[in-house]
């Protein structure tokens, strides 16, 4: 079984859109919307949810009212100032980490699992899409994103199914690191911006870390020619293969608004031409026989 | 006045509101949040003041000849942080959360603390407008976590009087959250689609939940389609929608190209003329 993981290093050069496509595109998969923290990729796939599942991570202080002598100990022991006196203050601070717990002279505080968020199977016209909801302002994405892979790759053994798409989260940090270790091939989607081009340079020193074979596909090339050019002799120098240039076109934003991929959309042959490519070439890359 | 620039996702436009605003005043602190992916130092070209500077967390350091270990660290410590290999515990420090626990646990007195570089910053004026301070911060690659940088880039602004903008990373996690807090007023960028709507739902939470003040930017504004979506939205939770930035292809191409063309100027004094209310209240 492959996994294909799509990242970007930056938000917004269209991950999600060109995760649908490929998801439109290849015969059997399952699908996993790995960014956590904004998960899209459930909106252009019509998902129906068909299985809810709680994610539990880290820990939260409960304080007993009853045995709290109010010594101060914790505040004083606590470098998050989450807690004074034992009152939990400002618990956006706390990080869980059980120093006013263990070292409270009265055993007023206990250390209680903390619920983190949801996970969720969902039935899509595309597949099925293993996708995740991180509570507000917690942390520990990086674990659930590693949950939703591993419960895609159970319903990927258990169906026989020959390859995972997985829709990453933008940057390089916890979730990103979470995505792609272990991934059999990392594609790159990059914008020919300025940002997006000294984005991708960490994203790649990224998944030279985790010594992933990466592809790029230059995602709305013909914005700016001379970038264009500019990242493919980036990449040619670095010895990375641009598995698809896809052009400029009003086509992704009409296909996000309606709720479908690019490909089920009417017009526009150019974009779906190179999508198909696209497809193509990184079904050789991961040895997928279509 | 603290005002930062936030969105729930990437590439709805942060950095282009920020560097718009930025631009369209003559003095003031712009603060690049986004360690994973900073940006905006790719538009306004800073002369960097010497050195920048190391940014370093406190981690443990076990000495391995007094440890005997007993395991005690390892079970206090509730990030798994430590494993005990023979005789001696070893430290995986990307899990580590400074929090101390360990050295207070260890009945040998076997741990001590040390400094670990998790990333630089730098500060530098903008060479073609000088009236903007930047602050910028680069987490080094491979490091977990962002918050400790974040939120030494922020005290670098805790004595300026002037207003300060903070360009904050994507999402509604741990580094967002701690880019946003404590900021006097929160403008959230949207695109006007369902995955823009979607997510500015969960930023606004975020900001509720904060109890921050917040209004609206629609980028890439499109009346024709989605704009009534995000604006049906912002009614329903009050929250004002304080401009709209049209889409235009030749905005997109000259920042492709690393420029802020002036094509938005008027979009930019519509929203610090809003703000100033604002500031009147808080300082």
């Amino acid at each position: 079984m492959k996994e294909l993981v799509i990242v970007s290093g930056k938000g917004g050069t269209g991950k999600t859109s060109i995760s649908a496509a490929l998801a439109f595109l290849a015969p059997q998969k399952v699908l996993v919307d790995c960014d956590v923290d904004a998960a899209n990729f459930h909106l252009i796939s019509g998902a129906i949810i068909r299985e809810t599942h709680e994610f539990k991570a880290g820990f939260e202080p409960r304080v007993n009212e009853k045995t709290c002598t109010h010594c101060g100990i914790c505040t004083k022991l606590c470098r998050f100032n989450a807690i004074t006196n034992g009152v939990i203050t400002t618990p956006l601070n706390c990080e869980g980490c059980g120093v006013c717990a263990f070292n409270c002279p009265d055993h007023a505080i206990n250390m209680q699992e903390k619920q983190a968020g949801h996970w969720f199977v969902s039935d899509t016209r595309l597949g099925c899409l293993i996708h995740a909801e991180l509570g507000l302002a917690m942390e520990n994405s990086g674990k659930l994103v590693s949950k939703v892979r591993q419960e895609a790759k159970k319903i990927a053994e258990n169906q026989h199914l020959p390859l995972i798409i997985t829709d990453g989260p933008p940057g390089i940090g916890c979730p990103a690191i979470a995505a792609l270790s272990g991934a059999s091939l990392a594609l790159a989607v990059v914008e020919p911006s300025a940002s997006s081009m000294h984005d991708v340079k960490r994203l790649v020193d990224l998944v030279s870390h985790f010594d992933l074979p990466l592809a790029v596909c230059i995602n709305k090339s013909t914005l700016h020619s001379e970038n264009t050019q500019d990242l493919i002799s980036w990449c040619d120098h670095n010895a990375i293969p641009i598995a698809g240039q896809i052009p400029y076109s009003n086509i992704f934003h009409n296909a996000v608004q309606s709720g479908k991929t690019v490909l089920e959309m009417p017009e526009n042959s150019e974009v779906k031409d190179s999508l198909i490519k696209l497809w193509h070439n990184l079904a050789a890359r991961l040895d997928l026989t279509d | 006045m603290l005002i930062s620039i936030a969105s729930g996702k990437g590439g709805t436009g942060k950095t282009t509101l920020a560097l718009l605003l930025a631009t369209a005043y003559s003095n003031i602190t712009l603060v690049d949040c986004d360690v994973e992916e900073p940006n905006c130092h790719l538009f306004l070209q800073p002369e960097w003041q010497n050195p920048s500077r190391e940014v370093t967390i406190t981690i443990p350091h076990v000495n391995s000849s007094l440890c005997n270990g007993c395991g005690t660290c390892s079970a206090v410590c509730l990030f798994n942080a430590f494993a005990i290999s023979g005789k001696t515990a070893l430290l995986f420090d990307e899990l580590c959360h400074s929090c101390g626990g360990c050295l207070l646990a260890c009945p040998k007195d076997a741990i001590s603390e040390e400094q670990k570089n998790i990333g630089t910053l730098m500060i530098g004026r903008a060479a073609a407008h000088p009236g903007i301070h930047l602050v910028s911060g680069v987490l080094q690659v491979g490091t977990p976590s962002a918050v400790p940088l974040i939120k030494k880039m922020k005290q670098e602004t805790a004595n300026l009087t002037g207003d300060v903008l903070l360009d904050c990373p994507p999402g509604t996690s741990c580094s967002m959250v701690t880019a946003v807090k404590d900021s006097n007023f929160c403008i959230l960028v949207t695109e006007p689609t369902p995955f823009g709507r979607h997510d500015l739902e969960l930023a606004m939470n975020i900001t509720r939940l904060l109890q921050i003040p917040t209004g609206v930017v629609i980028n890439k504004s499109d009346a024709a389609t989605g704009d009534e979506i995000i604006e049906a939205l912002c009614e329903s939770r009050q929250i004002p929608v304080l401009a709209k930035i049209p889409h235009s292809l030749s905005f997109a191409r000259q920042y492709a190209a690393g420029h802020i063309s002036d094509e938005f100027r008027t979009v930019s004094s519509s929203i610090w003329n809003q703000l100033k209310t604002e500031r009147g209240t808080t300082k």
